[in-house]
């Protein structure tokens, strides 16, 4: 027992320092920033990582509010948007662009987010709750519609565009490829994260929690719950600028679509499925968002509907989200069990995949048969072509379905037995 | 000297009903008080007019002589005074060590701050340690607080409250529904923590309460029908006839 109280004792000591392990998963990240683009070579892969790089900036940011904060908002988009849209106001505004250099844009999204977040802050975040959460939509709503009436600003339909090559260059770099703006979206990307990674360690990050699980005690330990949910509030609409002037050098181009109700409720989908209770959680859920909405989206039109599933079956299965479900499996691992898992899951996980694979093929096929231009029954399915009027096809993956489904029913109690003993400390550890 | 927490006819009602009923109650610096009384007395109203939970009706609440009319709760804690609650209130999720830390925060003088890193200020993460060493929870430091057993609740409850090292402590039944020997390791950890301090107690243990207390105030339906040394008011007739009488009877 003393034991433990000396280890935590000086546990809290090394806290006070900056240490190896805890610089190393940032260390590691950069790194994998860095050589990613020599893996993915195509422009249209580095496209997809600089979206994804985006994203996860304003998904963290939208984390400051939702899993930090307790703030639940579903106008979060426009804040983004609008550091987008000065983003490119300012490309073309050629006397002072000329003497910026590109890689400094992004903190004039970044302040204009903050200066609407301080706008509307002051009075959206009195209360948490459902008080919020219809202040941040009634702003959405607000805002998205003012961009076909402020036409100035938003440029009405067509949105507004802007060339970023007009920047000072930056050490004889002008932005003209992709690989150039990769590197920029990077390079932010790292500096938003440790941004937001330590404004949590901060006071009145910490604060944000004690607000967030239980507003009234915060004010009776001397903070006023409205404060500390205003700096947060305002710190994430900063970020959120900074991700929409990112946005602004890579597409160069702002719409109504980048502060609109349904952008807003994306980024909360986005942040729930990768897990509100961890700061990673939204890193993971943009990555795979980006990758459904970018693969997925060449290979299927129903690509918003297994989104959808997905994101319905996290929410009912997994409310921790896939960093939740990744975190469920330290304490097998303290435990030297995890192997333990190993053969289970594959006699659960892998038809059950199969099953929802299957399914997936039933639903593709029944939406050729139904949609598909007259006289047009051919269809290319997992690399198999074939005609959706022959019936093999449809007994076929409804067979593979419900046979996977069988399986992966018969083996989930096993799955869970070993679950229960892989958590379970017996003391023999190796 | 001015009192440490003056009450001057002091009334609180819900909708029609009056239940706070006029209290006047002088506390001095240092002082030790306990507020008894039946169930359903107003012993909680009470304690929640004075630290702004409620707004009072009718009547002044003063703090070392400035009035807290008005006030919000947070900014009567940064006027040294906090509180615990009967009703268990504190972080669940987040670990005890954190819960423990947030409330030392605004005391250490960090405010707002967002430039700050707790993890390095060492007279933070040392004073939250010393405080889980005096409630006996280090073992439990870094699990979320919601998992703690009841009991450990309270103490951390307490924690929360004397951790910012207000001089003015309120405590809402510290030892409802701790066993015998939680009850008196509590009493003692309350006794050393509010050494010098000034303390309001509710509390229904009348072994503890005549144990600790300088003076104690009966309240009965929304009134105090005695204030006093415990000696005075063990003797009071009124008490006795009340309350004191039955509740003594009871404990035997
Ligand atoms: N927020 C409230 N709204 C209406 N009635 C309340 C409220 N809080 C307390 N009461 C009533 O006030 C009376 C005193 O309650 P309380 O102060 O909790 O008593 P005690 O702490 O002495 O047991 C009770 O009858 C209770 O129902
Ligand atoms: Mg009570």
């Amino acid at each position: 027992m003393t034991d433990t109280t000396h280890n935590t004792h000086s546990d809290v000591l090394a806290g006070s320092g900056l240490t190896l392990a805890k610089a190393l998963p940032w260390l590691i990240a950069s790194a994998f920033l860095l050589v990613m683009p020599f893996v993915f070579t195509s422009n249209s892969a580095i496209t997809i990582m600089n979206q994804m790089a985006i994203t996860i900036i304003f998904a963290l940011s939208y984390n400051m509010l939702l899993g930090q904060g307790g703030m639940l908002s579903f106008g979060h988009a426009v804040y983004m948007g609008v550091g987008g849209f000065l983003c490119v106001h300012i490309m073309n505004w050629d006397q002072f662009f000329g003497t910026l250099p590109l890689p400094v844009l992004p903190i004039f999204g970044g302040l204009f987010g903050m200066g609407l977040a301080l706008i509307v802050g002051s009075f959206s975040t009195r209360r948490a709750g459902t008080v919020f959460a219809m202040i941040s939509l009634g702003v959405g709503e607000l805002i998205a519609a003012c961009s076909v009436i402020i036409v100035v600003f938003f440029g009405g339909e067509e949105g507004i565009s802007g060339d970023r090559t007009y920047g000072l260059p930056f050490f004889g770099i002008e932005f003209l490829q992709q690989i150039e703006v990769y590197y920029l979206t990077a390079f932010w990307l790292v500096l938003s994260a440790l941004g937001m990674f330590l404004f949590s360690r901060t006071p009145v990050g910490r604060m944000a929690n004690a607000v967030r699980d239980n507003p009234e005690r915060a004010e009776f330990l001397g903070y006023s719950a409205r404060w500390v949910r205003f700096y947060s509030f305002v710190a994430s609409g900063f970020f959120a600028g900074i991700a929409g002037g990112l946005f602004a050098i890579n597409y160069e181009i702002l719409t109504e679509e980048n502060l609109n109700l349904a952008t807003s409720g994306s980024i909360l989908l986005v942040t729930f499925l990768g897990g509100v209770g961890f700061f990673f959680g939204p890193v993971i859920g943009a990555i795979v968002f980006t990758l459904l909405q970018t693969v997925l989206s060449l290979q299927t039109e129903l690509w918003a509907l297994y989104v959808g599933a997905l994101f319905v079956a996290t929410v009912m299965f997994f409310p921790g989200g896939l960093a939740g479900v990744l975190m469920m499996h330290t304490p097998p691992l303290v435990l030297g069990k995890l192997h333990l898992l190993v053969k289970p899951y594959i006699k659960t996980l892998l038809p059950a995949a199969i099953c929802i694979l299957a399914t997936a093929g039933f639903i593709e096929i029944l939406f050729h048969a139904r949609h598909a231009a007259i006289g047009d029954d051919q269809m290319t399915l997992f690399w198999m072509t074939f005609s959706h009027a022959n019936p093999v096809p449809w007994i076929a993956f409804g067979a593979v379905a419900l046979g996977g489904f069988w399986l992966a029913r018969r083996n989930a109690p096993e799955l869970v037995e070993t679950w229960h003993e892989a958590n379970t400390d017996t003391g023999a550890r190796p | 000297m001015t009192a440490a927490l003056e009450i001057t006819n002091l009334r609180k009602s819900f909708g029609q009903t009056e239940i706070i009923r006029g209290v006047d109650l002088q506390i001095m610096p240092g002082e030790r008080h306990a507020v008894i009384g039946p169930n359903g007395a107003g012993k909680s109203t009470l304690f929640n007019l004075i630290t702004g939970r409620f707004p009072q009706t009718a009547g002044v609440v003063a703090l070392h002589g400035h009035d807290l009319k008005g006030k919000a709760p947070y900014e009567i804690n940064r006027m040294g005074l906090s509180r615990s609650f009967q009703i268990t209130n504190i972080f669940p999720k987040m670990t005890v060590f954190e819960n423990v830390r947030c409330s030392l925060l605004w005391s250490m003088g960090y405010r707002y701050s967002f430039w700050n890193m707790v993890a390095r200020s060492r007279a933070l993460n040392e004073g939250a340690e010393a405080i889980l060493e005096q409630i006996n929870l280090q073992r439990r430091r870094d699990i979320p607080a919601g998992m703690l057993s009841y009991a450990e609740q309270r103490a951390l409850e307490i924690g929360i409250t004397i951790a910012g090292g207000a001089d003015v402590i309120m405590l809402d039944e510290p030892t409802a529904g701790m066993s015998h020997s939680e009850t008196d390791y509590i009493m003692d950890l309350i006794r050393d923590v509010t050494e010098g301090k000034t303390l309001v107690m509710v509390e229904h243990d009348m072994g503890v309460v005549f144990g600790l207390a300088d003076r104690i105030s009966v309240l009965v339906y929304g009134e105090i029908i005695a204030t006093g040394t415990p000696t005075d008011v063990r003797a009071n007739p009124r008490v006795q006839e009340a309350y004191l009488g039955a509740a003594l009877e009871a404990e035997h």
